[in-house]
């Protein structure tokens, strides 16, 4: 096994480790913001390492361009959906403690719009 | 190794299927059905059945979903509790038997074709006189394309149907703007959209192209469209388009429509949708490319819904 | 000893059980955002094994289709935190 192989097959142990602990996170944390902890960062670290690990084996220069564009989209794609997760379950949490839901809503998450 | 991650596999769509069918709560049916469909396509994947993948992955698990949850939304606002009754046992034990026989029955069937009869081998030897490299290209639009012609009239069709669902006086009107209430989330979501909408356009038009010697396709590509373009009306950073913008209804009428002029000016050439020699790969990337932008449209509005009384997009002039 | 290939195939078995741990978030899950955020893991993590099956067999295809999953993938999150639309029409 050369030198290279056991670089792609390290960063891929390493990779799967931090998708294990995304979904571990997902499933043992208390709440809904650390699972979203676990969700953006783990998940996506772990595409990453693999996505390295994939695109050195491969060798070829173009493919690992698409691994990596793979990659970013998904690193951005999560960064936007975390932030709208975690307005949403801060909305609700809010809705929760209302008295009454229909005024105050529409004056809290009404806005300008 | 494949043989277990093809059983995994398989376990995990049974799994996300049955409940998605038999959970109670409708987002919960939803998530399943969206994980299903992932799922599906990656099986697709392992079959190397990429062109299906990047469909089931694109409309099964995209589209599809987000037309769910649109649905799910609307039917809460209008105090549906959006939950399932709960069904009777003897209807599942009965419902189960059922697609068990029939699973069975269609593993008969399938598991007696000999292996050399597939259609590949009527199909390879015609390629090179197409010009083109992708089978399934091939037989989509040239093969078969009476029935991808017919396919794109239904697609049309179910908009039309979508928007004869608008309530009196609606019509034609703009079907309610999808944007976000909340100010921060429509900045980060404009912001997103902002980039997601261009990268979209980009990755149609290089599924389009790339469709004809590797996987991809006009199916592909619209989906991708349809997704930026319906993310940027959540957005805000375009408006959704009243239903009688003769613009909006040229780019719907646009792929079907050269699709048939093709079709009838082959009849010049020896029969309806016969391409004359030479000219197949053009006559298809053309087809191609303007079906993908009507049903990038198509299926944004089928999202969006019907047309709504007084609805009024951000911007009053809307997308042109 | 296996070669590179078997191990990313191998590693493509291992994505699926963490999909598989995902999903149990998505079945408990006591609120709908848990479930909308499990049902966005399983999209990650099937993203990753796209690209770790078309590692194994060298099919470049793969990430195309990966590439699409990234794109869509946001949208029914963005559709699902809209919110429930109140009662009287937008606009």
């Amino acid at each position: 096994m050369s030198w290279t192989d056991a670089v792609v097959l390290a960063l891929l142990g390493t990779g799967l480790a931090f998708y294990a602990a995304g979904s571990l996170g997902l499933l043992r944390f208390p709440d809904t913001a650390s699972r979203l902890h676990a969700l953006t960062k783990a998940d996506n670290l772990g595409l990453g390492l693999v996505a390295l690990a994939a695109a050195l084996y491969w060798g070829s220069l173009a493919v690992a361009a698409k691994i990596a564009l793979v990659w970013l989209f998904a690193v951005i794609a999560a960064g936007t959906t975390s932030q709208l997760l975690a307005r949403r379950t801060r909305l609700d949490e809010a809705r929760l403690h209302e008295p009454h839901p229909d005024a105050a809503d529409s004056a809290r998450d009404g806005g300008p719009r | 190794m494949t043989l277990a991650f093809d059983l995994i596999l398989c376990l995990m769509i049974l799994g996300t299927a049955g409940i998605a069918l038999f959970v109670r709560d409708a987002l919960a049916a939803i998530a399943f059905f969206i994980a299903f469909g992932n799922l599906l396509g990656l099986a697709w994947l392992s079959l190397d059945a990429v062109n299906v993948a990047m469909a089931e992955i694109a409309i099964g698990a995209g589209v599809t979903g987000v037309l769910l949850i649109l649905a799910r939304a609307r039917l809460l606002a209008l105090g549906d509790d959006a939950a399932s009754a709960a069904t009777p046992l003897w209807l599942r034990l009965g419902a189960l038997a059922a697609c068990a026989g029939f699973v069975v029955l269609l593993a008969a069937a399938v598991l007696s074709i000999p292996p050399e009869s597939g259609l590949d081998r009527v199909v390879a030897p015609l390629m090179p006189g197409l010009g083109i490299e992708n089978r399934v290209t091939g037989v989509l639009l040239a093969f078969r394309a009476y029935d991808t012609l017919l396919e794109t009239f239904v697609l049309l069709g179910a908009l039309v149907a979508v928007w004869s669902l608008a309530p009196a006086g609606a019509w034609p009107g703009r079907p309610a703007d999808p944007g976000m209430a909340d100010a921060p989330m429509r900045r980060v979501a404009g912001t997103f959209s902002q980039l997601l909408l261009p990268v979209a356009l980009v990755m149609a038009a290089y599924l389009v192209w790339a469709g004809s010697d590797l996987p991809g396709g006009a199916f592909q590509a619209g989906t991708v469209l349809a997704g930026g373009l319906f993310v940027a009306a959540m957005g805000g950073a375009i408006g959704l388009p009243s239903s009688d913008r003769p613009l909006l209804r040229a780019a719907l009428v646009l792929g079907p429509a050269v699709f048939l002029a093709v079709g009838l000016a082959g009849v010049a050439a020896g029969g309806f949708l016969v391409y004359p020699e030479g000219m197949a790969k053009t006559l298809i990337v053309t087809i191609e490319y303007t079906l993908a932008l009507s049903i990038g449209v198509t299926l944004a509005l089928l999202v969006a819904g019907t047309p709504v009384p007084g609805a009024a997009g951000p911007n009053p002039d809307g997308k042109g | 000893m296996w070669r590179v290939a078997d191990w990313f195939t191998l590693a493509a078995i291992f994505l699926l059980l963490t999909v598989a741990a995902a999903l149990v978030r998505c079945w408990r899950g006591p609120g709908p955002v848990e479930r909308i955020m499990a049902a966005q893991l399983a999209g990650t993590g099937v993203i990753g094994v796209a690209v770790v099956l078309g590692t194994a067999r060298g099919d470049a295809a793969f990430l195309d289709a990966a590439l699409i999953g990234t794109l869509l993938a946001a949208v029914a999150v963005t559709a699902f935190v809209r919110g429930t639309p109140k009662p009287r029409a937008k606009g």
